[in-house]
C-alpha cells in the first residue's frame, strides 16, 4: 500500500530509531513543521535534519551549538558518511530553536544511565522515556552528547533512511530493483545500464516514502568520511573577525545595559538612586532586574562609567556571613556525622575495614571554580508586543527561549531565540545558568526597543554558576600482599553524571555514600562536571593505596583492572607513549591518572618539574583515548588538547573563594588562566576500538589534576589533598633518593 | 570633543569623549565587531589591535592617548583585498580556533610579533603571545606560528 501522505509525515519522524511510534502516538509531525519553517521552493526534508534541495545541495541542520567543539561540521559528516553525500555539496545551517529539533537522543542518554544504548534497544519504543524526553524540550549542547547520541543515533540513522529512500526513487523512477542501484557521492547510479540521477533529482519523489526505521548502517570499515580531518565550517569567520558572537549583535536603535549585581548571592536591590547616572551622555535608563540594577546607554562604556554612579543598596539575603572556611566546615561537619545516602554498596566494606590489615585514611578538598569563558555573559532582547526577538550564544536555545517566555509572560512559539556562535561554554551557556538571559528579558520589558546586556568580566567572575566545592572522607585497607580489600568514601553531594564517583578498580568490598550539604553558591555544569573532582578524590587516592602498598603506581592499577579490557589497553597505552618506568631528566617525575567519563577512557601520564620559585611545571601530557571510531581525527585531537588546558588551568590556578557572603576574586589578574608560555608538550593517542562512539568534549579534562599531583608526591614526597596546587609549597624541592627512581 | 584618527586606512572623525577606551569606540560607535572584549584590565588580549604598527590593549587604552594614530584592527589585518594574510592561512591549515573568541586579539598579537621578528624563538613567542585563551588552542597556535618562521 502506498503511505499517505500522514503516515509519511508521521514516518518521517524517524530520526533514530524509536522516535517513530513515540512522536505518532503524540500525534506530533516534526519534518511537517521543519518543511513548514525552514524548507523554501521545491526544497524537502526527508528527515528532519536534513534537506536536499534541486540542485543537489545536502543542508544538515544540527541542534547542537558551535562553541569550538566542531560539532557543526561532524554532525554534517555523520549524516553525509551514511547518505552516501559528496562532502564538497554539504553545507549546515543551526537549527533553530524550536521544538522541531529538540535532541531527544540526549534524553534517551540520560535516562538509560549515560551507557550506549544496546542495538537491541534502538527501536523500542519505552513510554517513560518518551514522556521525560517531551518534558525536557532541550536542545542541550553538553555533557559530551553530539557524537555519542545525536551523531550515533540521529545523523547517522538519518542519513541512512535519507539513501535508501533516494535509492528506491530511483528504483521506481527506472523500473530497476533497489538491489541494483548504489549510492555515490550525491548521485544514484545504476550501473547496468549507466543510468544516474542527482539526489537532488530525486528528492521530491524519495520525500514520498516512508522512511525505514531501521536503515541498514554502514560499515565502520566502509566508512570514507568519518575517520578524516576535514575542515570545519566555522574555521574562515573566525579569522577575519566576521564570526558573529552573542555580543556582537547589531541591530537598529540598539542600546546596551550594564548591570551590577546583588554581591552576595540570593540578595537583591533593596533601593537604588540613578538619578546622577541618568544625567550621564548616553544614558537612557536605570532600571532593577530585582538582583541587580543597570544602566541602559548608547554605548557598553558609557553605561559602564554611569553604573558606577548608581546608589544602591543591596539586601544580603541572609547569606552575608559564609564563608569558604564555614562551608568546608559544615562539609567535614556533615560528612562525619549527617546521613550518608548510599551511592555504590558491593560486599561489606565497614566490616572489611574493621578487620584491619594496612589501612588508609584521607581527606580531600576541591575549591569552586568559575568557567571564564572568553566572552563575558551577554543577552539582547526585543520586545514587540507580545512577541520577543532574542539574540545569545547558548548551550540550548530551546530552552533559553521558554526561560524568556516565562519571564517575560508569553507564548513559547511568540519567542524567536536566535543562537549565535558561543564565546565559550563549558558548562556556562547551559539550560539551567541562564541569569544574563532573565536580567536581559528583565530590562527589555522596562525599555523600548533592542537591549544588549553585556556584563563585565567582573561580574562574570562573580555571578557564575560553579563547579560545587565538595570534600571526600576516603579511607581504604590492603590486605598483606598491598591489594586493596575494601574502598570506602564519603562525599559531599551526588552530582552528575551519576557514575563519576564510582570507581573501575576490582576491589571486592566498596562502600561509597554522598550526603547532601547544600551551599547558597549556585551549582552549574563545569567541563566533564562531577568527573573533575571524582577523579581528583579517586585517582590521587589510588595512588596512595600503591605507595601504601609499596608498588609502582602505574602497575597497581593494572593489577586492578585485569577484568577491564577497554581500561588495560588505555592504559597501557599510555604508558608505553609516555615511557613509563625509563629514566628522566634529574628532578623530574611522572604522574598518571585513569579515568572513564561519557562513554570515553582516557589515562593521562605526566611529567613535571619543580621551577625556581617552587611552583609545579608540566612539561608533557602523553594522552591515551579510547573513544570508539574517531569521527574527525584532528577535531578530536583539539579536543583532548583543550580539556587538558583547561583542566590544567583549573589544577594550577583555580579558587573562587567566598567572603562574606560573596565571591572575592574579581578578573583574570586574581582567576589566572594558563597562557601559552606554561602549555606543555600534549600527546595524544587514539586507540580506534570497536567501542560505540564516546563523547570527546570533557573527557580530556578529569585526568589532568591527579595525575599532576601523583607526579609531585613522586617527586615530592608531598601528597596533594586539596586544589589549586598554588596554594601549595614545594620550594623543598624533590625528595633525592626517590625523585631519580 | 573631536577626536580623528585613522582605522584601517580610512580616516575616521568621532565625537566621542577622551577618556572612552580605543575598544568601545570601534565596537559601539564604529560597529566594528571583530575587535573582542574580554576582561575590561588589559589581561587577556581579546582586544588587541596594531596603533602604528605595534599590538596594544584596548579595553583600557583611552582614545585621546591614540588620536592621530594608525590604527589596524582584525577587520583590516589582509589589507583592502580579499586575501588571507599567510599567518590567516596558517590559521586555517593548523585548524587553531575553537570558539575563536580570543583569535583576533591573537592574531594581532602574533602579526606584530612576525613583523618585528620574522623567526622568534620559542622563548620569545612565549614573552609575545600572553593572550588567553581558554579553549587551550596553544600547541596550534605555537606550530602555526613556526609554520611561518622564515628559516
Amino acid at each position: 500500500m502506498k503511505p499517505t501522505r500522514r503516515q509519511l509525515l508521521i514516518g518521517g519522524t524517524v530520526v533514530g530509531g524509536g522516535m517513530l511510534l513515540g512522536y505518532a502516538t503524540l500525534g506530533s509531525s516534526r519534518p511537517e513543521r521543519a518543511q513548514a519553517l525552514a524548507a523554501g521552493d521545491g526544497e524537502h526534508f526527508t528527515t528532519t535534519w536534513l534537506k536536499i534541495d534541486p540542485d543537489n545541495k545536502v543542508t544538515v541542520y544540527v541542534p547542537h551549538s558551535e562553541m569550538g567543539q566542531g560539532v557543526h561540521t561532524s554532525m554534517p559528516m555523520m549524516a553525509a558518511e551514511e547518505m552516501e553525500a559528496d562532502w564538497d555539496l554539504v553545507e549546515m545551517v543551526q537549527a533553530p530553536a524550536d521544538d522541531v529539533w529538540a535532541n531527544g537522543p540526549l534524553g534517551r542518554g540520560y535516562i538509560l544511565g549515560q551507557t550506549p544504548i544496546p542495538s537491541a534497544l534502538t527501536g523500542v519504543v519505552d513510554a517513560s522515556f518518551f514522556k521525560i524526553a517531551e518534558m525536557m524540550v532541550g536542545q542541550i549542547t553538553g555533557g559530551s552528547t553530539s557524537v555519542r547520541f545525536t551523531g550515533q543515533y540521529g545523523m547517522r540513522v538519518a542519513g541512512a533512511a535519507a539513501k535508501e529512500m533516494l535509492i528506491r526513487a530511483a528504483a521506481d523512477k527506472w523500473n530497476v530493483p533497489e538491489s541494483e542501484l548504489t549510492a555515490r557521492l550525491s548521485h544514484v547510479h545504476h550501473d547496468a545500464s549507466g543510468k544516474s540521477a542527482t539526489f537532488g533529482e530525486l528528492a521530491a519523489a524519495a520525500a514520498e516514502y516512508s522512511p525505514p526505521g531501521q536503515p541498514t548502517l554502514k560499515d565502520r570499515k566502509d566508512f570514507t568520511i568519518i575517520g578524516t580531518s576535514r575542515q570545519r565550517f566555522d574555521i574562515p569567520a573566525k579569522v577575519d573577525g566576521t564570526a558573529q558572537y552573542g555580543v556582537d549583535v547589531q541591530r537598529p536603535d540598539l542600546k546596551i545595559a550594564a548591570i551590577r549585581q546583588a554581591p552576595v548571592f540570593g540578595g537583591s536591590v533593596k533601593s537604588f538612586d540613578g538619578s546622577a547616572a541618568l544625567a550621564q551622555r548616553g544614558v537612557t535608563a536605570v532600571v532593577s532586574t530585582d538582583d541587580g540594577v543597570a544602566v541602559v546607554a548608547d554605548n557598553y562604556w558609557r553605561a559602564k562609567q554611569a553604573l558606577e554612579l548608581v546608589e544602591v543598596e543591596f539586601e544580603d539575603g541572609g547569606n552575608g556571613s559564609v564563608s569558604t572556611e564555614s562551608i568546608f566546615a559544615t562539609f567535614h561537619d556533615n560528612l562525619e556525622n549527617g546521613d550518608a545516602e548510599e551511592d555504590v554498596e558491593i560486599g561489606d566494606a565497614v566490616a572489611a575495614m574493621a578487620d584491619g590489615g594496612n589501612v588508609v585514611e584521607a581527606r580531600y578538598e576541591v575549591p569552586f571554580l568559575a568557567h571564564t569563558c572568553m566572552e563575558p555573559m551577554n543577552c539582547t532582547v526585543e520586545i514587540t508586543g507580545d512577541k520577543a526577538d532574542v539574540w545569545v550564544g547558548t548551550q540550548d536555545g530551546l530552552s533559553t527561549r521558554n526561560v524568556i517566555a516565562e519571564v517575560a509572560g508569553l507564548a513559547p512559539e511568540n519567542v524567536t531565540v536566535n543562537t549565535l556562535m558561543l564565546g565559550g561554554g563549558f558548562g556556562r551557556r547551559g539550560p539551567s545558568a541562564s541569569n544574563h538571559v532573565h536580567q536581559a528579558t528583565k530590562i527589555a520589558m522596562q525599555v523600548g526597543g533592542p537591549v544588549k546586556l553585556v556584563w563585565s568580566r567582573e561580574e562574570d567572575v562573580q555571578h557564575d554558576y560553579y563547579r560545587p566545592a565538595v570534600a571526600a572522607h576516603m579511607s581504604a585497607t590492603l590486605d598483606d600482599a598491598g591489594q586493596p580489600t575494601a574502598w570506602v568514601n564519603r562525599y559531599i553531594r551526588k552530582d552528575e553524571p551519576a557514575e563519576a564517583s564510582h570507581i573501575p578498580y576490582a576491589v571486592a568490598n566498596q562502600s561509597i555514600r554522598y550526603v547532601e550539604s547544600p551551599v547558597h553558591v549556585p551549582y552549574g555544569a563545569w567541563r566533564s562536571v562531577a568527573h573533575t573532582q571524582h577523579s581528583f578524590f579517586n585517582e590521587s587516592f589510588v595512588d596512595e593505596l600503591a605507595d601504601a602498598a609499596g608498588k609502582d603506581p602505574f602497575d597497581f592499577r593494572m593489577s586492578l583492572i585485569e577484568d577491564k579490557p577497554r581500561h588495560k589497553a588505555v592504559l597501557a597505552k599510555a604508558g608505553e607513549e609516555a615511557g613509563w618506568g625509563t629514566p628522566l631528566p634529574a628532578g623530574h617525575a611522572r604522574g598518571v591518572a585513569l579515568q572513564q567519563s561519557f562513554d570515553t577512557i582516557v589515562a593521562q601520564v605526566v611529567e613535571v618539574s619543580i621551577d625556581e620559585t617552587g611552583s609545579p611545571k608540566v612539561h608533557k601530557v602523553t594522552c591515551a583515548v579510547d573513544c570508539g571510531p574517531v569521527v574527525t581525527p584532528d577535531g578530536a585531537r583539539a579536543q583532548i588538547e583543550s580539556g587538558v588546558i583547561y583542566g590544567l588551568t583549573a589544577a594550577l590556578y583555580g579558587e573562587i573563594t567566598i567572603e562574606d557572603g560573596a565571591v572575592v576574586q574579581e578578573n583574570f589578574p586574581d582567576y589566572e588562566a594558563v597562557r601559552l608560555a606554561e602549555t606543555p608538550e600534549i600527546d595524544v593517542h587514539f586507540l580506534h576500538s570497536d567501542a560505540p562512539f564516546g563523547g570527546l568534549g570533557e573527557p580530556g579534562t578529569p585526568c589532568i589534576a591527579p595525575a599532576i599531583a601523583n607526579a609531585l608526591f613522586t617527586l615530592t614526597g608531598q601528597r596533594v589533598r586539596s586544589l589549586p596546587l598554588q596554594n601549595h609549597d614545594f620550594k623543598a624541592g624533590p625528595r633525592l633518593a626517590s625523585a631519580a627512581d | 570633543m573631536t577626536i580623528s584618527l585613522t582605522i584601517n586606512g580610512k580616516r575616521q572623525e568621532l565625537d566621542v569623549e577622551p577618556d572612552m577606551p580605543l575598544l568601545w569606540v570601534l565596537r559601539d560607535e564604529l560597529g566594528m565587531t571583530g575587535t573582542k572584549f574580554g576582561c575590561g584590565v588589559s589581561a587577556c588580549g581579546a582586544c588587541t589591535v596594531h596603533v602604528n604598527g605595534e599590538a596594544m590593549r584596548t579595553c583600557a587604552l583611552p582614545i585621546e592617548a591614540v588620536a592621530d594614530a594608525e590604527i589596524t584592527t582584525i577587520e583590516g589585518l589582509g589589507g583592502d583585498g580579499p586575501d588571507l594574510t599567510k599567518l590567516q592561512q596558517a590559521w586555517i591549515d593548523h585548524q587553531v580556533p575553537q570558539c575563536g573568541y580570543c583569535q583576533s586579539g591573537m592574531l594581532m598579537a602574533v602579526s606584530s610579533l612576525l613583523s618585528e621578528n620574522p623567526n622568534p624563538s620559542d622563548d620569545q613567542i612565549d614573552a609575545a603571545i600572553t593572550n588567553i585563551c581558554r579553549c587551550g588552542t596553544y600547541p596550534r597556535i605555537r606550530a602555526a606560528i613556526r609554520s611561518l618562521a622564515t628559516v
